[in-house]
């Protein structure tokens, strides 16, 4: 059965790309068939699998990682196509292996939802993972945030050699405590940019009263980002500090930026590659956003901004970084199963920012539900259209001459860039 | 559409009410934020002048309390909050037999009643302000509720707990599962009303797309405080709109 299951496997991913399918189904198949073919493959690989995981900025994270090791003239597995879970690992291996099922790579570095990630470690251990965050997000599917974080404890338990965790996030900095034979690595945020980062335990805390039990005294980390410029940063790593270019934009996403050195540098320093610093910094100025993260388009000679909002931190953090002034706005919020179906997280999010020059446009089958938020905290509403690809073509030619930018879900997202791109260059992900 | 206007000053404030939130800190998940956020906007759409407060842990409690308004909360913030709101226990039950509007979600709609038995079966004491009983499952009742009430029509809501909760002779129900599960798995109720107090497990947030709800709660807080409420007029469309659309999406 083994024999066959690759060149079946890949031969389903044919079938399956030739109708425009989804990346998901030559893995489910080749899973089906040949369970083995995940570990096997991935046991062939001389510096072993690195697992990314955590509530927001995975995706900008693992591409940011694969730029730093591929700098370094290493060979990286990904799972590219943004499908995060076990099955698109199979999938995307399918679509690298030979037809022999060997993969020319020195290392894989994997995107994966928590969930999922736990089923991963389970069947490969890593050699490596990088913990981002726990924050609120799609509650609906995993229960509570305590719950997310021990699934991160998992993954950081069936890790073999370094973890990576977020210095500045209580949840899981504290999971260091819990491991024994693991090398525990962190990245940390300079004190005067904690602020831009509220997590949800400050949410609605009054003035002045105690975060939850953080860390008794700051761990060393790393890699600190120092401070952020409009398109630089600085870092401090090996005791001393470097200013570098950066096209990624937010805080949040350079703040990934230090995760992810830190996680480049832990794979070179156990003998991957020798890591050059110049080459390491210039890799890292050049990474460009991943897909619907604050990525830039052009429609009608006007740029046109995608932010991807999937939990109230998301978005209160997209509305922070992205200023309104000049921009003509819309909102497309989806309920389907991979945005989550509760809208209760819009009521965490305070949109205040938006009242001065309100909201042209709303969209998605709970665009009502956002009109409803908006009224709450006195937004001025335009159109509201629960058709994406109606609302998308009115806001588009109301909007003509100003440059627009669209806060949209995950599905929401999909389905906007599948309509622009017929209009203009979107890399289309299905 | 623009949002509805608070009283300017050509129309004078038709009296103060204080909204507490109970425990916000500990108790805030799934945007709790929303309720309180409503109730403080209705009010001053109906003429009135809100007032919202927080109680946490260690807080003096507040004076005139009008109406209170509490959360759901993780295993964690139930914990934390505990040997407070039993210290509390007095104050709350003097003030819901006195009539006071109560609104308490999930969490806290839990610790009302008269305990919570986990799991591994360990008995968490609640308040006792509600003849209601909560049995921890390792079952979680997630997705999209409606329930059907006499009081307030067709509640639209979100469901999210493990936590089964059976009600006592001393309590009625807010109303009947016509989508969901609701209080448990066995008999179709959704939350529990005893006095001025309406208890559910439903986020989404609540009071936004059930305004009836939140009216309930301003109109007997100005009857209790004023002896009379006189509304004001509310601009409900996108709520109306917001509850169509809602209705019709999947579990």
């Amino acid at each position: 059965m083994v024999f066959y299951s690759v060149p079946l496997g890949k031969l389903v991913r044919r079938v399956s790309r030739l109708r425009g399918g989804g990346s998901a189904l030559p893995g489910l198949v080749v899973e089906k068939i040949d369970p083995g073919f995940m570990r096997r493959t991935l046991a062939t690989l001389p510096h072993g699998v690195a697992v990314v995981s955590g509530t927001n900025g995975k995706t900008t994270t693992t591409k940011m990682v694969v730029e730093l090791l591929e700098s370094q003239g290493l060979r990286v597995f990904t799972n590219r196509t943004g499908s995060n879970f076990t099955r698109g690992v199979a999938a995307a291996l399918l679509g690298e292996v030979d037809w022999r099922g060997r993969l020319d790579a020195d290392i894989a570095v994997l995107e994966l939802d928590e969930a999922h990630a736990v089923h991963f470690v389970n069947s490969v251990p890593p050699k490596y993972c990088l913990l981002l965050n726990v924050l609120r997000d799609q509650l609906d599917r995993f229960g509570e945030i305590d719950k997310t974080a021990q699934l991160l404890q998992h993954i950081a338990a069936k890790t073999t050699g370094t973890v990576v965790l977020n210095r500045e996030d209580p949840r899981v900095a504290r999971i260091a405590d819990t491991l024994t034979g693991q090398e525990v690595k962190y990245f940390g945020l300079d004190d005067s940019l904690l602020g831009t980062f509220p997590n949800d335990d400050d949410m609605r805390a009054a003035p002045g009263s105690p975060a939850p039990a953080g860390l008794p005294e700051k761990p060393a980390a790393d890699v600190v980002l120092r401070k952020v410029g409009a398109d630089s940063a600085e870092f401090e790593y090996d005791g001393g500090t470097v200013t570098t270019a950066m096209k990624l934009r937010g805080v949040y996403n350079i703040f990934n930026a230090a995760a992810a050195m830190t996680l480049a540098r832990s794979i070179c320093g156990a003998g991957a590659a020798t890591a050059d610093h110049a080459t390491l910094l210039e890799a890292l100025s050049k990474v460009a956003p991943a897909f619907g993260r604050g990525e830039s388009l052009t429609v009608d000679g006007q740029p046109l901004d995608l932010v991807l909002v999937k939990n109230p931190s998301g978005f209160r953090l997209g509305l922070k970084s992205f200023a309104a002034g000049g921009y003509a706005t819309m909102i497309a919020i989806n309920d389907n199963y991979a945005d989550g179906r509760d809208m209760s997280w819009l009521w965490d999010v305070e949109f205040d920012s938006l009242r001065e020059g309100g909201v042209d446009a709303l969209t998605g089958s709970r665009a009502y539900d956002m009109a409803l938020r908006l009224q709450y905290d006195q937004v001025p509403v335009g159109a509201v259209e629960t058709d994406i690809p109606a609302a998308l073509a009115a806001f588009i030619r109301e909007g003509r001459g100003k440059p627009k930018r669209i806060f949209c879900t995950y599905t929401a997202m999909l389905a906007i860039r599948r309509e622009l791109s017929k209009i203009t260059t979107v890399e289309v992900v299905s | 559409m623009n949002p509805a206007e608070a009283p300017t000053a050509a129309a004078p404030s038709k009296g103060t009410l204080r909204v507490v939130q109970l425990y916000p800190r500990d108790m805030n998940i799934y945007g709790d934020w929303g309720n309180a956020l409503v109730l403080q906007r209705r009010i001053a759409w109906h003429g009135y002048t809100p007032e919202l407060l927080e109680y946490n842990v260690g807080d003096p409690f507040p004076d005139g309390v009008d109406i209170i308004v509490g959360g759901g909360g993780q295993d964690s913030g139930q914990l934390i909050i505990q040997d407070d709101l039993q210290a509390r226990a007095g104050q709350l039950k003097e003030l819901a037999e006195d009539g006071a509007p109560m609104l308490v979600i999930c969490g806290l709609y839990q610790l009302f009643g008269k305990f919570f038995k986990t799991r591994t079966g360990a008995v968490i004491p609640g308040i006792g302000i509600l003849d209601v009983e909560t049995q921890g499952t390792d079952e979680r009742l997630i997705g999209n509720v409606k329930v059907s009430t006499t009081e307030f029509g067709e509640v639209l809501g979100y469901e999210n707990h493990s936590g089964q909760t059976t009600l006592g002779s001393g309590v009625r129900p807010l109303g009947t599962v016509a989508k969901g599960t609701g209080n448990n798995s066995n008999d179709g109720h959704e939350g529990a009303r005893f006095r001025n107090i309406v208890a559910s497990y439903l986020h989404g947030s609540l009071l936004p797309k059930n305004p009836a709800i939140a009216d309930f709660l301003i109109r007997t807080a100005a009857e209790r405080k004023f002896g009379s409420f006189s509304p004001g007029a509310p601009d409900d469309a996108y709520a109306v709109l917001a509850r169509e659309h809602a209705a019709q999406r999947p579990r």
